[in-house]
């Protein structure tokens, strides 16, 4: 691959469109548009071309081009955009005319984000932003990657790295400036108070990226209980009722089947189990059983499934989430009547009660995690940097006043930390921050 | 007239004088020209050395047997170790010097050295043959030729003195500035830039009432700069100290517009944490006082330094400000103070080495390079003189790097990242400042100054003996100890764990400390002082020097990975303009040094690293 190269792709999604939209990025872009579309548009402004091929000047399209000059565009290069018609032939046909050209190429899969990234066009944390915005199914999911790409994420790490560097700053005017009047007590006043007001603010992200996680991977309901209780029809109702996107996973045991849907935009998976009961002597059995209560361990939400004509001779491994009292429809006069079983009666078959089920699970789901589009730290690699911040944090408090050249080299090692997501916290941000806070300089 | 050299050193100032002794040291014919020779070790500003950063920056001076410790060892009135209160890496020693005593030390020192010759002589440019320095002229009409030239010109080039609305082309108050030497830099095609210093009206002491203000006296054992001193013999004299009042605050405001800095009368750029008096007053209102330390010249001289008050108002307003004072209601003033301009060259110009890239043969040393204060010019005249006669002896030139000292911070932050105002040290500038510590520069510095001949047969004896004795105290910290139990039987604060612990590890619990091991062991306790404190030292950050050293081990890592000289850098499109920019104009030789050029992002190493990787699968293939 070469980064020199000018690259194109069908920005627009691949599949039969009314419109499609080919973008292209580099240093040859303005020759290739004037080539193609005649001459170079305004920048900026729409502007409707009728496309030719440079070779052998027949039509390609009728078609909207923009041009938008390097370095303020999206990519940091010359890009331009076709809006041509969305048939498979245009687009060929465009492609024929872009790549008999030296240097240009059809662009790599995330490429022309890693070149708005490497021209500084975006930060890694908007880069991250932006491919889970591409992959977002959900609209929970899109709202956060959108949040993170219009850089409020990123305005959130700069808070906290601003706050690390005025602590930082504090605590080296009162290494630096000891000669200085009044500036070491100025100084330490109130530092460990910041830091551990920010090591909280740190505690609260992470315990709610766990939730975000969530988000990202789809809230895990564990459907589980005795053999024959209904637990797959229901999954099935469920799915079926909700289908927004159906997927088993493919290649698992036959034991655990995962079904993803979406409920009030958020992303579901509902993880249907193998039956438990007393162990058997079927060695494969066993090993569904196993499987099934690590399922239930790692189950967000666990549903827990029983009926009148299955004798459960297990209680569920924890303490479900909701209950279901399926096959409501066999009850005859004198059975046990639903009023005097906890949880929501059902019947698979003839679909009672499975709306107010549904309504419980989608309480419980916003409940738990609705607003997590605000979540800041969503991925593990800015978990660990802000954990590992938290570390250094905590141990700086050890230190007093007599080794505050230890309680600043953890500042450092938190600075450090943060910068993995940030950028580098450098020197001379904190002098800065000194010179512009306390007056230096005998 | 004609003669010639091995090394010419221009400037008798703290950088001067260390680059020409460490190039006579190295054994090269050595030339120090100066305008005289009764104001070499002259210091222009405050009469202090060190204080933090900056002393760690004359310990590891002296390690490399350069002469501003042993020098303030003599002329020190005052001694203070700063910080004496927080752990080793952070104290940083400083002492008040009588001006007259450290000229005549740093003169003898001259004198003494052998290889060196002093010229008396005004130097009005270089000459330059095929683009190579090869000497300079004088005034006088005299040619000095030579292979290598240091360069230390200080505030003298293009100097231009602002007292009030008056303009005096000045190097410092009577000497005339050096005119010719910018535009010959600029010829050579270097980027110069303008800075600004200042420094407070000198006082008569015999016209203050001392009487009325708060005396600061030294510490009761001084803590000597050099490894070479073994105790401070000089008389020890306090300082005094004063401070503003509202009526100080409002004579200053009332003149504000009469002050250069404000009617824009200075260009330069002058530092952010040396402010004149009038900056002080403009940017913290809210202050209602400020601190004033007035410091003595010497101890048979009636001058005072009052420390705080640098000013370029009129004399007039001087005058009215500083007789608001407490104690100076009457008060002479023996001279005014001022603001001083002077040109000074981008150091993004030079090698570590402190070599001009565009101009071979020609070093540069001290403020000429951006930087402020006596011990950052002595440090970079060390590095300069040392490698001015490695390149006429024909060997490669030498640096220091990071985590060797605060030299090499100083020198690596200099020639990658450049200034934007007089750089200053500080030891936040030093990542690795655990280990970097005033107190083992020796360790750190003298075998490496030994290999590169820079350090005399004496201190060779001398440090081996220190390493002796450290060595011995280390073992014995090591094997002596006891058990978890037997420290409970004595009363000591110990996790029953049963494990046994060192002495070293009593040292650094907080519960037990240096003081209670020495009561426990008497062999700790008959250990010469400088040795318990250098087991205090590695017991304390011995948990933190592990973390520092992979630290180290990544930087050199990343330093090793050489940038080919050739490199384009318009042709990296993948760089942002900004980073390309700066990468042409720093040229850095290693990945290590690329990364360290600010605004550098992780992205645009990937790639130069990228670039680099496929050049040479390139030349392979």
């Amino acid at each position: 691959m070469n980064n020199t190269d000018t690259i194109y792709a069908v920005s627009s999604g691949s599949g039969m469109a009314g419109i499609a939209v080919i973008r292209l990025s580099g240093s040859q872009v303005s020759k290739l548009v004037a080539g193609i579309a005649g001459s170079l548009p305004k920048p900026r402004a729409a502007s409707v071309r009728r496309l030719l091929d440079p070779v052998s000047k027949e039509i390609i399209d009728q078609a909207l081009v923009l041009w938008m000059p390097g370095p303020n565009s999206v990519t940091g290069e010359d890009v331009a955009e076709f809006h041509v018609h969305g048939s498979i032939a245009v687009i060929d046909a465009l492609f024929a005319a872009l790549e008999n050209h030296e240097g240009v190429r059809l662009a790599e899969a995330g490429e022309f984000t890693r070149r708005a990234f490497s021209n500084n066009r975006m930060d890694l944390v908007e880069a991250e932003g932006l491919a889970d915005l591409l992959h977002a199914r959900t609209e929970a999911q899109r709202r956060m990657a959108v949040n993170h790409l219009l850089g409020h994420a990123s305005s959130i790490y700069e808070t906290w790295r601003n706050e690390l560097i005025a602590i930082s700053a504090h605590l080296e005017a009162a290494i630096d400036f000891v000669d200085e009047e009044g500036v070491a007590e100025a100084a330490m006043r109130g530092v460990k108070i910041r830091i551990t007001e920010l090591i909280d603010v740190l505690r609260r992200a992470v315990a709610q990226s766990d939730r975000a996680g969530v988000l990202r991977s789809g809230v895990k309901v564990v459907f589980a209980g005795a053999p024959n209780v209904g637990k797959s029809s229901l999954l099935n109702l469920v799915a079926s009722r909700e289908a927004a996107i159906v997927s088993s996973r493919p290649g698992t045991t036959r034991d655990v089947i995962e079904v993803s849907i979406v409920l009030d935009g958020v992303p579901i998976l509902l993880t249907d189990t193998a039956g438990l009961r007393l162990a058997s002597c079927d060695e494969i059995e066993n090993i569904g059983m196993q499987r099934a209560r690590s399922e239930i361990a790692a189950g967000d939400i666990v549903v827990w499934v029983s009926s009148p004509d299955v004798a459960a001779d297990v209680d569920a491994p924890v303490i479900p989430d909701i209950l279901v009292f399926n096959k409501l429809d066999l009850l005859g006069d004198n059975s046990i009547h639903p009023r005097n079983n906890p949880g929501f009666g059902i019947s698979v078959k003839t679909g009672v009660g499975l709306d107010r089920f549904l309504q419980e699970l989608k309480r419980l789901v916003i409940e738990r995690f609705g607003g997590m589009e605000q979540a800041v730290v969503v991925r593990s690699r800015q978990k660990s940097a802000v954990e590992d911040s938290i570390r250094y944090l905590n141990e700086s408090l050890v230190h007093d006043v007599d080794h505050i050249e230890l309680a600043a080299e953890c500042l450092r090692g938190a600075c450090y930390s943060m910068a993995r997501i940030t950028g580098r916290v450098d020197v001379e941000d904190l002098l800065g921050k000194i010179f512009s806070e306390f007056c230096i300089g005998k | 007239m004609s003669r010639s050299f091995d090394v010419i050193v221009i400037g008798g100032g703290h950088a001067g004088v260390e680059a020409a002794a460490a190039s006579a040291r190295l054994g090269a014919d050595t030339a120090l020209v100066t305008h005289k020779y009764s104001t070499i070790g002259e210091m222009s500003c405050n009469p202090a050395i060190g204080g933090l950063g900056k002393g760690h920056l004359v310990r590891e001076i002296d390690a490399l047997d350069g002469l501003m410790g042993r020098v303030a060892d003599k002329a020190g009135i005052q001694f203070r170790l700063l910080n004496r209160s927080k752990g080793p890496a952070v104290r940083g020693p400083r002492a008040q010097a009588d001006r007259k005593l450290y000229r005549q030390a740093m003169q003898a020192e001259i004198s003494s050295q052998a290889n060196l010759t002093v010229v008396e002589a005004a130097v009005c440019g270089f000459i330059i043959e095929n683009g190579v320095v090869v000497g300079v002229t004088t005034e006088a009409g005299e040619s000095i030729r030579s292979p290598a030239v240091v360069l230390t010109t200080g505030t003298f080039l293009a100097g231009l003195i602002h007292i009030g609305e008056r303009k005096i082309p000045a190097g410092r108050v009577g000497e005339p500035p050096a005119q010719g030497i910018s535009e010959q830099l600029r010829l050579g095609g270097l980027r110069l830039g303008r800075l600004k210093t200042g420094t407070p009206a000198r006082l008569d002491g015999r016209t203050i009432c001392w009487s009325a203000l708060e005396e600061q006296k030294g510490d009761a054992v001084p803590s000597p700069f050099s490894f070479m001193t073994d105790r401070i013999t000089g008389r020890q004299v306090s300082c005094f100290i004063t401070q503003t009042t509202r009526a100080t605050h409002q004579a200053i405001a009332a003149n504000i517009h009469r002050s250069p800095l404000y009617s824009g009368q200075i260009e330069g750029t002058g530092p952010r944490y040396c402010p004149s008096i009038e900056d002080k007053i403009h940017r913290f209102k809210d202050k209602s006082s400020h601190q004033i330390f007035l410091e003595p010249e010497g101890l048979d001289d009636p001058t005072i330094y009052p420390n705080g008050i640098s000013t370029s108002l009129p004399e007039d307003v001087q005058e009215q400000f500083i007789r608001t004072i407490p104690g100076l209601e009457n008060v002479v003033i023996l001279r005014p103070g001022y603001a001083i301009e002077y040109d000074f060259v981008d150091p993004r110009e030079l090698s570590h080495g402190l070599e001009v890239k565009a101009m071979p043969g020609l070093f540069l040393a001290g403020q000429i390079n951006g930087t402020t204060g006596y011990e950052e010019a002595a440090a970079q005249g060390l590095v300069a003189g040392l490698n001015a006669a490695r390149k006429v002896a024909g060997n490669a030139p030498a640096s220091f790097d990071r985590a060797e000292g605060y030299l090499g911070v100083m020198v690596d932050d200099l020639v990658l990242r450049g200034v934007t105002e007089p750089y200053r040290m500080f030891t936040s500038r030093a990542e690795y400042r655990l280990s970097l510590r005033a107190d083992n520069a020796d360790q750190r510095l003298t075998p490496k100054g030994i290999a590169l001949g820079l350090v005399g047969a004496y201190r060779q004896k001398r440090f081996s003996e220190r390493m002796l004795v450290l060595e011995h105290a280390r073992d014995l910290a090591g094997q002596l100890g006891m058990t978890s139990a037997a420290a409970a039987r004595i009363g000591l604060k110990v996790n029953q764990d049963g494990l046994r612990r060192s002495a070293l590890d009593f040292m650094a619990m907080p519960e037990v400390g240096p003081e209670k091991v020495s009561e426990i062991w008497p062999e700790i306790a008959a250990l010469p002082e400088f040795a318990r404190e250098a087991l205090f030292a590695d017991s304390l950050y011995a948990g933190y020097s592990a973390r520092q050293m992979a630290d180290v081990v990544a930087l050199r890592k990343e330093d090793q990975i050489q940038l080919p000289a050739d490199i384009d850098y318009a042709n990296l499109p993948s760089l942002s303009s900004e980073i390309r920019q700066k990468l042409t104009r720093v040229q850095p030789r290693t990945l290590g040094q690329a990364s360290r050029i600010e605004g550098m992002t992780p992205a645009a190493l990937g790639c130069l690293l990228g670039h680099i990787k496929r050049q040479s699968l390139r030349k392979s293939g």
